[in-house]
């Protein structure tokens, strides 16, 4: 829609792990990106097998890339797809990178299909199919804004965006029609006292977790120093082999990432790089960043090194590893394993399958998903600069954009209902 | 202004109110020939209700128009007899300025500007009936007047105010008429409406006006004029008028029993009265009804002028009976034994429906037709002074085959009533308000000129002497903005008095200004060191001071705002043929269609301010729209 549009991409293919996963990159810079990713640009409209790596250098994939050059393409614009191995770590590997160029920034829902409206690529011969895909679009809003619970998040959406209003509108009657009857100082408080409920209100449905763990599974990372047993671990829980198990220190360079169900939950169980600090190797060095990142995006460690030395998160479980190979007294709790033996197995995951329970949303709750996280903890955060700020104007203007995110969330907006909350509930004017 | 029996002109205002002054004079800026139209010369510049100009919101359009070089804030300041900064503690984003205007200084201010108008002649007579072109009955020729003469000329501006198809309301009483003791344009009314434009009614009233003489004045609380020394229009040098007091009194109990009792004689609970008021400017009784439960509701008393004993009392507009109103005022404290000149009524009056307009104002689907003011819905002098100002424009634009300026919501509350009207019509009078605006932050009255007036020198609305005051104007702010650049220390401000936190560290002056206890003018004070140049505050003039600062105090949340601004502007820029059949669309609902039928957007941004318009509903008027230009190209 803009006149210099941002160049766009989005993985298009299901979510991975698959076989295969296709990014499309849509924009002016979709082939300046080909071209950082794989040092060339291939010729135009023949799959060419090329090695992708980052702009440090590693490398991410040997992927197969297919360039369109506009405007004859799907969008209307420059096009390209890459055709990737289908795991996950490639996935967000080449997303990141690709996140990482200046111009490029991920789409949005639809967005492909807009660029495509936006350049005339639907003919006429497509209008019937149109009717179809604003369906699918209002259904999709629907079910995003829809609470799992049926309905009951619009519900829970449409109350908060009521009382925000009701606070916009008592501003707003200080503000223009302070000079008339009828509207008091003492709004303030009751403003700023309003905000501060309305905000505690969405920080509590922040806390549950969101709707991606039940569709992704909850984040378990294995951590510990090298050669701890942790990719041994990791078999034996998922029973395949699945990591590279050697008794060299150090193999397990890249994150390896295994959905398991255990008993109904769902959990993504993620080895890491062993964690040491001296590791002289650069791709090892890199793995370890990698490890502490995933840590800090874990829902559960389980952790296979020494005693209480384990990375500080809420939910770690240490484990006495190789329970087989040595045996001692440990002070701190810990579950004690032989992968080998399957001994302490049967603990661990009644263990992880409680603490499943716990993080996953509860069954007649509303999950929501990223877009309306991101959403919610933007009003929130409105909400929470309003409560604060003592300028009448700056409270105004944080509340329209706390009502801007929230509108957001429903698809509806408008001044015009302010108004109204503010005309129905007060006597002003002359 | 001249006289001669000239009949052949470029643009013809009808009605002299503050739409068709400002109409009038901006076309004739413009250089295009102009005629004004008015029943009596005399009631040229006329204020019809209160006598007050600016406000809440209305100040704000005020200052605007005059950035554009119109006239009523230039009146205003002649006829200024008591000024009042409302939110004067509040940011300045919403402060509001006020004044109390002399009758008889306004209009002969509005007298003395409009005949220094080059371009404009004034012909008093009626207007009888639209002239349409011979080939077309959508393209305008002229005006008929009453006496059977004929006024030639490419574009007609409706200025008409309440006067189509009005009806007076006091009680029992009906009369016919827009004001008391004029004939309404009976016949115009009929041909308007016979061209098929939407049409619906409205209500709007008025107060008793009181006797000053038999006002107990020294039992009021006063109300002085504020005594700083601002002024309306920024081509006023200072003020020069000598100032009065308003006084407060409160309606009581006994005054909403005697309401209460009069109630079944209201022609707006009788049902006589179907059109809408507005909800922010009810009628006492409206009030009495609605809110019983209080006590009482405040009543300001306004002088009408300087040698008039009139009183305005703001806060009581009625169409109770006259007996009834006689006593709902001596029920009041201070008016025990007031006299009341001239009863409260109530106006009932046609419109139209605004989304048939574009955004110059034009009538959409007519050649040269455009209306402005409360014709289009509104209330209020200020709202139809800017309205007329659009119309002029546009219509002079239209004429001189020139680009409408780049007015839009994020530069000017004209834009956003404009807006407003043409978008989602009204369902009662539109009055502006700061809070309609949500680009407030950036949009002062006191930076009205920095605003607009370059806007208007391309659109060449702006005279000559306003523009050498807005060239000396703007250079001293971008010398004092570049000054302001440098940076300065916490511990300077500190050593200089300013009352800032130690660790805040460095930052330029204008981040400065964020900080609500740094004064611009503190912050000029500050020993320089060998980092900074020299500036005391001596070297700046208090406007160019004050609209500096404030660009500071905001200027995080309005930088904030850039993203939103940059999809407006981009959306701004996706123009949707005025032919597109939304019913051809799959994928809208009937409610949308009736809705873009209406008001026809002529941009992919106006489309998505129609209420119920979803992103999805976009997404499908895009694709028409891109492709219904494909298709004129190719034809082409």
């Amino acid at each position: 829609m803009n006149s210099k549009p941002e160049t766009i991409f989005a993985l298009s293919s299901g979510a991975p792990p698959a076989a295969i996963a296709v990014i499309r990159i849509s924009g002016p810079k979709a082939f300046d990106a080909v071209c950082a990713l794989a040092g060339e640009l291939p010729e135009a409209r023949r799959a060419s097998l090329r090695t992708l790596r980052n702009s440090g250098g590693d490398i991410l994939d040997q992927a197969l890339l297919l360039c369109f050059p506009g405007p004859a393409t799907a969008t209307g614009e420059d096009l390209a797809e890459l055709h990737l191995h289908g795991g996950r770590a490639v996935v967000r590997g080449v997303e990141s990178a690709l996140a990482g160029m200046a111009g490029l920034r991920r789409a949005e829902a639809g967005e492909f299909t807009r660029r495509a409206f936006a350049n005339g690529r639907i003919d006429l011969n497509e209008a019937e199919g149109l009717a179809d895909l604003l369906s699918a679009e209002t259904e999709w809003q629907r079910r995003a804004a829809a609470s799992m619970a049926g309905g009951a998040f619009t519900q829970q959406v449409e109350a908060w965006r009521e009382a925000l209003l009701r606070l916009a509108a008592m501003l707003e009657a200080e503000l223009d029609f302070s000079d008339e009857d009828d509207v008091g100082e003492q709004e303030y408080l009751i403003i700023s006292n309003g905000c501060v409920e309305l905000h505690d209100a969405i920080a509590d449905q922040l806390k549950f977790p969101p709707v991606e763990k039940l569709r992704d599974g909850l984040r378990v990372v294995l951590a510990g120093p090298p050669n701890s047993g942790k990719s041994t671990l990791l078999n034996a829980l998922v029973a395949r082999e699945a990591a590279i198990v050697s008794d060299i220190a150090g193999t397990t360079r890249d994150l390896i990432e295994v959905p398991v169900a255990l008993e109904g939950i769902p959990f993504l169980f993620t080895d890491t790089a062993g964690l040491r600090d001296d590791s002289g190797d650069v791709v090892e060095t890199i793995g370890i960043e990698k490890a502490e990142r995933a840590i800090a995006d874990a829902d559960i460690v389980l952790w296979l090194g020494g005693e209480g030395e384990g990375p500080r998160h809420a939910n770690l479980i240490e484990i006495e590893a190789k329970a087989d190979v040595a045996n001692h007294v440990r002070k701190v709790d810990a579950i004690v394993v032989s992968a080998k033996s399957g001994q302490g197995m049967l603990e661990l995951i009644a263990s992880l399958v409680s603490k499943g329970r716990n993080l996953l949303p509860p069954p007649d709750a509303f999950a929501l998903n990223q877009r309306q996280r991101h959403l919610l903890r933007d009003t929130a955060l409105y909400l929470s600069h309003a409560s604060k700020a003592h300028d009448p104007l700056i409270i105004a203007e944080e509340l329209r954009q706390a009502r801007l995110a929230l509108d957001a969330l429903t698809g509806r907006a408008g001044t015009e209902d302010m108004l109204d909350a503010l005309f129905g509930r007060f006597c002003i004017g002359k | 202004m001249s006289n001669r029996a000239d009949t052949d002109f470029d643009v013809v205002v009808i009605g002299g109110g503050h739409a068709g002054v400002e109409a009038a004079t901006a076309a004739a800026r413009m250089g295009v020939r102009t005629a004004l139209v008015s029943f009596v010369r005399d009631t040229i510049g006329a204020m019809s209700c209160n006598p007050a100009i600016g406000g809440l919101g209305k100040g704000h359009l005020v200052r605007e128009v005059d950035a554009f070089d119109g006239l009523i804030a230039r009146a205003a300041d002649d006829a200024a007899i008591h000024y009042r900064m409302l939110n004067a503690s509040k940011g300045a984003a919403v402060q509001g300025p006020r004044v109390q205007a002399d009758r008889k200084l306004f209009k002969a201010s509005i007298h003395r500007q409009v005949a220094a108008t080059a371009n404009l002649t004034v012909i008093e007579g009626e207007a009888a009936a639209l002239c349409f072109d011979a080939g077309s009955d959508r393209r305008i020729a002229g005006l008929e007047l009453a006496d059977g003469s004929t006024i030639h000329a490419k574009a007609v501006i409706l200025c008409t105010g309440t006067f189509l198809g009005g009806t007076l309301f006091r009680g029992e009483e009906r009369l016919t008429g827009g004001r008391i003791g004029e004939a309404s344009a009976l016949k115009l009314a009929g041909q308007i409406r016979g061209a098929g434009l939407p049409m619906a009614r409205l209500k709007t009233g008025t107060p008793p006006r009181l006797d000053g003489r038999t006002i107990d004045w020294a039992a009021l609380e006063e109300q002085p004029s504020d005594d700083s020394g601002w002024t309306m229009s920024s081509m006023t040098a200072k003020r020069h008028v000598p100032q009065l007091f308003c006084a407060i009194t409160r309606t009581n109990g006994d005054t909403h029993e005697i309401i209460r009792g009069g109630l079944d004689r209201s022609p707006l609970f009788g049902g006589a009265i179907q059109g809408q008021g507005p909800r922010y400017c009810p009628s006492i009784e409206d009030k009495i009804f609605r809110f019983g439960d209080r006590d009482g509701h405040q009543v300001f008393l306004e002088p009408e002028g300087l040698d008039s004993h009139l009183i305005y009392p703001n806060g009581i507009s009625t169409s109770l009976p006259t007996d009834v109103q006689l006593s709902m005022v001596r029920s009041m404290k201070g008016l025990e034994r007031v006299e009341m000149v001239v009863p409260g009524y109530a106006v009932e009056y046609d419109y139209i429906d605004p989304r048939a307009l574009d955004r110059s104002l034009k009538v959409q689907g007519f050649k040269g037709l455009y209306c402005a003011g409360q014709i289009n819905g509104t209330t209020g002098y200020e709202e139809a002074a800017a309205q007329g100002l659009v119309a002029g424009i546009g219509a002079a634009s239209w004429i001189l085959e020139r680009e409408f300026p780049a007015i839009d919501r994020s530069n000017s509350y004209i834009a956003v009533m404009v807006d407003d009207l043409v978008l989602h019509g009204v369902t009662e009078p539109y009055r502006m308000l700061t809070a309609r605006a949500e680009y407030r932050l950036r949009l002062r009255a006191d930076n009205a000129g920095t605003r607009l007036t370059p806007i208007g020198i391309v659109a060449g609305v702006i005279g000559d002497a306003r523009r050498q005051h807005y060239d000396s104007h703007a250079s001293e702010k971008a010398l004092l903005d570049r000054y302001l650049q440098q940076s300065a220390s916490a511990d300077q401000l500190i050593a200089a008095g300013i009352n800032v936190k130690r660790d805040t560290g460095k930052l330029t002056m204008a981040d400065w200004l964020r900080f609500p206890e740094v004064q611009l003018k503190d912050l000029l004070n500050v020993p320089r060191g060998t980092s900074l140049d020299d500036s005391t505050p001596a070297m700046w003039s208090d406007e160019v001071i004050a609209e500096v600062e404030q660009d500071g105090r905001y200027a995080p949340y309005v930088d904030r705002q850039a993203a939103e601004l940059r999809d407006l502007a981009a959306n701004e820029r996706i123009a949707i043929p005025p032919t597109l059949d939304y019913r051809l669309i799959a994928g809208l609902s009937n409610e949308m269609v009736e809705r873009l039928n209406a008001s026809r957007p002529d941009t992919l941004a106006a489309a998505s301010r129609i209420r119920g318009i979803t992103p999805a509903a976009l997404a499908a008027i895009l694709v028409h729209a891109k492709r219904a230009q494909n298709a004129d190209k190719q034809a082409a």
